[in-house]
């Protein structure tokens, strides 16, 4: 059973609202509309307990035994608050069991006395048609009440996805920010020595779980990037000796190509709305950036005709505008153009190279790699202001936004042994840590939360 | 003409006892062998088949007749230029094209690691582009030559330092069977 099978269930992916007061627990404060920074403020560090969901009258699913899934969910829901940065949580581990009528009834005394901050509780139920109901609470300890609670009815194996579900329900309820832990990503798993490198297709969740392995290996495969959708990914592969885009549908394991064409192609991106393709082609050595219909038939748009490299992109989140990079200055720096080609201008200023933008989800901020000497991922505002430099490796490349543009994710490669890995870190700069990844990862690709 | 092509044979020996002289290290630094062509190996290794077993017109004559790293001309950073010592190379190449007309090539066009993916694949695609064109500019037929970008994705040289960023900045001459 692929994942992705799973994704086309999530029509029965039913959110269940375990009383009213609930009602406005899915729809997080909007993203903010100013142009300013928003701050982290780390000092404020909240510690949550997590102990193990009640499991009722524990009985056996497909997943493992309810009662083993209550602890789970509240391993999965622990670590993605931690991972975050901006929680401090225990539990479930090294917590005490709670019984069923805890779950609705806290002993606040006793969690105060911890301390924590914010407790969270909940059950797993199995239903008489083999699904799992998941209940979900998050308490103020201090305020002895009830923030929100939720409710998810999920076949067993989707189990993480309640759990991540919850996690979002929290950290969006508790930082006024847009839900992320909900969504997957796709990158490229490498192995072998140097010269050598197998470069394979995959994908996980954002947590690095149900990994997959999507090509074998046997061509190499770069640059993936998830649709909107998650019915496909856009990619490029050397399968016939030269590099071209391919779109690989995930449900039939079929792939074909973005555009007949001589040149070779990549650097794929989709637009947000999954309708159009934006791409590289070279033509006798000159490199420029075309778009095209994601249907697959339509003709290509040339979108530059600068004699230097022009190449990558990334859209805005309406679409209108389209960020890329071009060395036509003499150096590889960050340019602005409509989506229609016109208007185009330089925004990085701040000496060195600059590649790689990506264009945030909220708007607000294009993340990018910079290259003076060492590679470090960065963020600046769309006019170019406001730059601000996040990592400091020997080379950290290729940014890539959580869906609520607050957390980035990049692949750090080691002097020599060429080694590399998928990093984490927020807007700070704090909180840097490593993916799990079966194999070493790198050119991450978030896509959107899931429905 | 004649003059020039028994120096060139002159060299040529000379370079070749040169290569079989150095042994494996040499060996060590080529890159590795493209998919779907007999790469680079046996011309430089000393323990291979004699010369006399090299077949006319194949990858190892090739090889062999346009000298060690013949096959290949070097960039500075960023950089897509060819210079003098660069077109002597390909003189050479043409020359050995010149006597097997029915012979096509591909040009790979390589990076360095110290650049970004998408970059790095236009700046392959540049550099074997340039070398294509000057081999035009002397006499090949373009039809012969095919180019392909690796990008960063194929070092020669396994370093992290400059000498090997240095050879890693390459546009390689491969024959195509």
């Amino acid at each position: 059973m692929s994942l992705f099978a799973r994704s086309r269930k999530l029509a029965s992916f039913l959110l269940l609202f375990l009383g009213a007061q609930a009602a406005t627990a899915q729809t997080p404060p909007p993203a903010s509309d100013e142009p300013e920074l928003v701050e982290f403020d780390t000092s404020k560090t909240r510690s949550i307990a997590v102990p193990a969901l009640v499991a009722p009258s524990p009985v056996d699913t497909p997943a493992g035994n309810s009662a083993a899934l209550g602890r789970q969910i509240a391993e999965v829901i622990s670590s993605n608050l931690r991972a975050s940065g901006v929680f401090e949580t225990q539990g479930p581990n090294g917590l005490r069991a709670i019984g069923l009528p805890e779950v609705t009834a806290p002993q606040f005394g006793y969690w105060k006395a911890r301390p924590v901050e914010q407790l969270v509780q909940g059950f797993v139920r199995v239903g008489g048609d083999g699904n799992l109901t998941v209940g979900c609470y998050l308490y103020d300890v201090g305020f002895g009440t009830e923030t929100t609670r939720l409710g998810f009815n999920v076949p067993p194996r989707d189990w993480r996805r309640a759990a991540h579900k919850c996690a979002d329900a929290i950290y969006s309820r508790l930082t006024g920010e847009l839900p992320f832990f909900d969504s997957r990503i796709a990158y490229i798993a490498e192995s072998g020595p140097k010269n050598k490198r197998i470069k394979r297709l995959a994908i996980m969740d954002s947590d690095g779980a149900n990994h997959r392995f999507i090509t074998n290996g046997q061509s190499t495969a770069l640059t993936p990037r998830f649709s909107p959708n998650y019915k496909s990914i856009l990619y490029l592969s050397y399968v016939d000796g030269n590099p071209r885009i391919y779109v690989y549908d995930i449900d039939t394991g079929r792939q074909r190509l973005i555009t007949q064409s001589n040149g070779p192609t990549f650097a794929p991106r989709w637009s947000p709305d999954g309708q159009t393709i934006l791409y590289s082609m070279a033509v006798s050595g000159n490199t420029d950036v075309y778009k095209i219909s994601a249907s697959g038939n339509g003709t290509p748009i040339k979108l530059t005709s600068s004699p230097g490299i022009d190449v990558g992109g990334s859209f805005s989140p309406d679409g209108r505008q389209i960020v890329f990079e071009s060395d036509r200055s003499g150096s590889q720096q960050i340019y602005v153009m409509n989506a229609d080609g016109s208007n185009q201008r330089r925004i990085s200023f701040g000496g060195g190279r600059y590649a790689t933008p990506e264009w945030s989800p909220r708007g607000d901020l294009i993340a990018f790699t910079r290259i003076a000497g060492d590679f470090r991922v960065g963020t600046m505002r769309p006019d170019g202001s406001g730059e601000r430099l996040l990592t400091n490796s020997w080379q950290d490349e290729a940014p890539t936004w959580a869906p609520n543009g607050r957390v980035i994710q990049f692949f750090r490669t080691a002097k020599g042994s060429g080694k590399t890995g998928i990093w984490q870190v927020d807007l700070t700069g704090s909180n840097e840590r490593q993916l799990p990844t079966p194999v070493d990862g790198s050119d991450p690709a978030w896509g959107p939360v899931l429905p | 003409m004649t003059k020039n092509t028994i120096k060139m044979a002159a060299l040529l020996l000379v370079s070749t006892a040169l290569v079989a002289g150095c042994g494996k290290k040499k060996v060590d630094n080529l890159p590795p062998a493209a998919e779907g062509t007999d790469y680079g190996q046996t011309s430089t290794d000393p323990n291979a088949a004699g010369a006399g077993q090299i077949m006319p017109g194949s990858q190892e004559d090739f090889l062999q007749q346009v000298g060690q790293f013949g096959d290949r001309i070097l960039f500075e950073t960023d950089r897509f230029n060819i210079d003098a010592e660069d077109q002597a190379i390909l003189q050479r190449q043409a020359q050995w094209l010149a006597q097997y007309p029915g012979t096509r090539i591909t040009v790979e066009g390589h990076a360095d690691e110290r650049g970004t993916r998408d970059y790095n694949l236009a700046l392959g695609e540049r550099r074997a582009n340039a070398a294509k064109n000057f081999l035009v500019s002397i006499g090949v037929d373009a039809g012969r030559i095919q180019t392909v970008s690796y990008g960063k994705e194929r070092p020669s040289a396994l370093g992290s330092d400059e000498q090997a960023w240095a050879q890693n900045r390459r546009a390689v001459t491969v024959t195509v069977r």
